[in-house]
């Protein structure tokens, strides 16, 4: 199973994550998110940066995480390309992403992505493995 | 592709009766074949779901450039009483005030043709466009207070542009009423390099030539005429409104649950007008409304600039006034008469244009005898439009009309269909000198991937909405 696909939107473009574990499922969203907006095999995880957010339920989970790192990446200039979750609740998660600065020389930056949205939301667990789905501002 | 019922008022206009959850009906501005385009994706249920708010009044309103977004439409209007009503940060956008400005010049196309090339280029040195791209032009904390409140007059102290612009910027260049407490570390971090920078997506810079004039006694009163060259910028809010979007956007998922409002779509997160998180939101949507009236007023003092070092003459005596600066993602107080009274409303428009007619109050005085100037973005191979606002918006759409061509094709669909390189060769045989930071930007932004502007401006002129002024193509684009 891939880890990620992106969803066709008229104006927007989401990704669909899979993962057997629902940490793994954020990671590949994460991973996915990335891929929409630079070539994630050019990019080294050379800085590590932690995260931690919270939220009110797993979805909501899901748009936290993606937030804080295009946060990173609007506000500092950061690609990343590796990511894991130490630590995860209905409601709270504790994880780290590595990544680089973006190097207009190596990477060929592909679309912003302007935030995460709550449309169309959805993370769910289905026999093969969990699912993250999220619609993203381009 | 939507269950819900569609009937035909008349050959312009379409309605969504009530049903469910809805307080009031749903009604689209469209012709037979922009209402087809519209029914095949979820954007007539994403107007459905908007009329389910609460103190909406009238209907929840789609313009002919509908298309589906997430939570509103894509082309939505919605206006909401002040004592029963709701405010949505989703309502307005993530690109918070993103909108249009048309500079006018004296110069004319037939005796300046070879420069434009030269022009086009320089713009696009100039003008800081693309993913990720910084600006040089940085302002410390105290000065981005000053630009969160007073925004375009503020910026034009500082040297970026002519006093007489603000005459001609929706609202005198700055919202009332930002509060810059409100503005968080992460949106100014967000912000802080991108002062006079265009962004990516479908924001442009293009050199244009007024190709076509319908109303020549209005087209004067704008100071436009057949021949002439122009340049109109589309941009916004840039990282610093996609972060007020995004807090508000959870801090009212949160207010909604409490106010005991069921939400149709989790993007829909509202709360009521006369309410802390409503009052909050305002006044930090507002912020990012005048950082985005900033935004475009620097860009206008680049591309004066841009003039001033091609043709070697001061800005003043090229004639590179301001015709008008007008926002398409918007929340406003204003007045409007709903079932013959005369009420406050907040009206949000997502994707949709103010349409003042001749005689309103907030019609700059320049242009109160004629109307509000409206500018119509459209794709970069076609047409941009030159309209005045229309009387029948007062009646119908809470003085609002369409804002650009709206997307028909996704953006990988436009990738599969189109090479960039053989678009921009396309577009160069056509006379449109093409400056992009990549071809895969602008395979997406390609004018099939776009529905008929000329259709959609047509429908918006023959409902009343606005009229027709004059037609903008395109001779130079500078894109992201």
């Amino acid at each position: 199973m891939s880890k990620y696909e992106t969803i066709e939107h008229t104006a927007d473009t989401g990704v669909r994550a899979f993962g057997g574990t629902v940490e793994e499922a954020f990671c590949n969203a994460a991973a996915g998110m990335f891929s929409i907006i630079s070539d994630p095999a050019k990019v080294q995880g050379k800085e590590r940066f932690e995260i931690s957010v919270e939220a009110e339920d797993r979805e909501t989970l899901l748009v936290e995480w993606l937030n804080e790192l295009l946060y990173l990446y609007d506000s500092r200039g950061m690609l990343m390309s590796r990511f894991e979750i130490d630590y995860m609740s209905e409601t709270s998660l504790r994880g780290a992403a590595w990544g680089e600065p973006i190097d207009p020389a190596r990477h060929d930056l592909r679309t912003d992505i302007k935030a995460v949205t709550y449309h169309m939301l959805k993370v769910e667990r289905r026999p093969e493995g969990w699912v993250a789905e999220v619609i993203f501002d381009v | 592709m939507s269950d819900l019922e569609l009937v035909q008022i008349n050959p312009l206009l379409w309605e969504i009766p009530r049903t469910g959850d809805m307080r009031v009906p749903g009604r689209i501005f469209a012709d037979r074949a922009l209402i087809g385009q519209a029914s095949e994706e979820h954007a007539l249920q994403q107007v459905a779901n908007v009329a389910c708010l609460p103190g909406i009044v009238m209907a929840s309103l789609a313009m002919p450039d509908i298309h589906w977004g997430y939570g509103f439409a894509i082309g939505g209007v919605a206006a909401f009483r002040l004592e029963d009503g709701v405010i949505s940060p989703g309502g307005v956008g993530y690109d918070i005030a993103c909108g249009v400005r048309l500079l006018r010049s004296n110069l004319i196309f037939e005796e300046v043709k070879e420069s434009v090339p030269g022009l086009v280029h320089e713009l696009s040195r100039m003008i800081p466009a693309g993913v990720g791209r910084r600006g040089q032009i940085r302002f410390g904390q105290k000065e981005m207070d000053a630009v969160f409140t007073r925004g375009a007059p503020w910026v034009i102290e500082q040297g970026y542009g002519w006093p007489e612009d603000v005459d001609v910027i929706e609202d005198g260049g700055f919202l009332p009423g930002g509060d810059p407490s409100l503005v968080s570390h992460r949106a100014r971090e967000r912000g802080f390099a991108q002062p006079g920078t265009l962004g990516a997506g479908n924001h442009f810079a293009e050199v244009q030539l007024v190709e076509e004039v319908f109303d020549p006694q209005v087209a004067a009163a704008y100071g436009v005429f057949k021949g002439q060259l122009c340049v109109m910028l589309h941009s916004g809010s840039r990282g610093l409104g996609h972060q007020v979007c995004t807090e508000y956007v959870k801090l009212m998922g949160a207010a909604a649950v409490r106010a005991g409002i069921s939400l149709p779509d989790r993007q829909l997160a509202c709360a009521p007008i006369d309410s802390p998180e409503g009052r909050e939101y305002y006044a930090a949507m507002a912020c990012a409304v005048n950082f985005a009236r900033m935004n475009r007023q620097v860009m206008t003092h680049l591309i004066r600039q841009s003039f001033e070092y091609i043709f070697k003459l001061p800005a003043e005596r090229l004639g590179l006034a301001t015709v008008y600066d007008v926002s398409h993602n918007v929340a406003k107080f204003e007045e409007h008469e709903v079932g013959g009274e005369t009420i406050r409303v907040c009206v949000h428009r997502k994707g949709a244009t103010r349409s003042f007619p001749a005689g309103h109050e907030d019609v700059p005085a320049h242009y109160r005898d004629v109307g509000q100037p409206v500018i119509i973005p459209g794709d970069m191979g076609t047409a941009s439009y030159l309209l005045k606002g229309a009387e029948g918006a007062m009646r119908e759409s809470f003085g609002s009309t369409c804002h650009g061509a709206g997307r028909v094709m996704g953006r990988r669909a436009a990738r599969r269909a189109i090479q960039g390189h053989e678009l921009k060769k396309r577009l160069e045989a056509q006379g449109i000198t093409v400056r992009a930071g990549s071809n895969r930007e602008l395979a997406e932004e390609a004018p099939e991937a776009y529905k008929d502007i000329d259709q959609v401006v047509s429908v918006c002129h023959r409902a009343g909405l606005s009229s027709k002024v004059a037609r903008l193509r395109p001779l130079g684009v500078v894109k992201g």
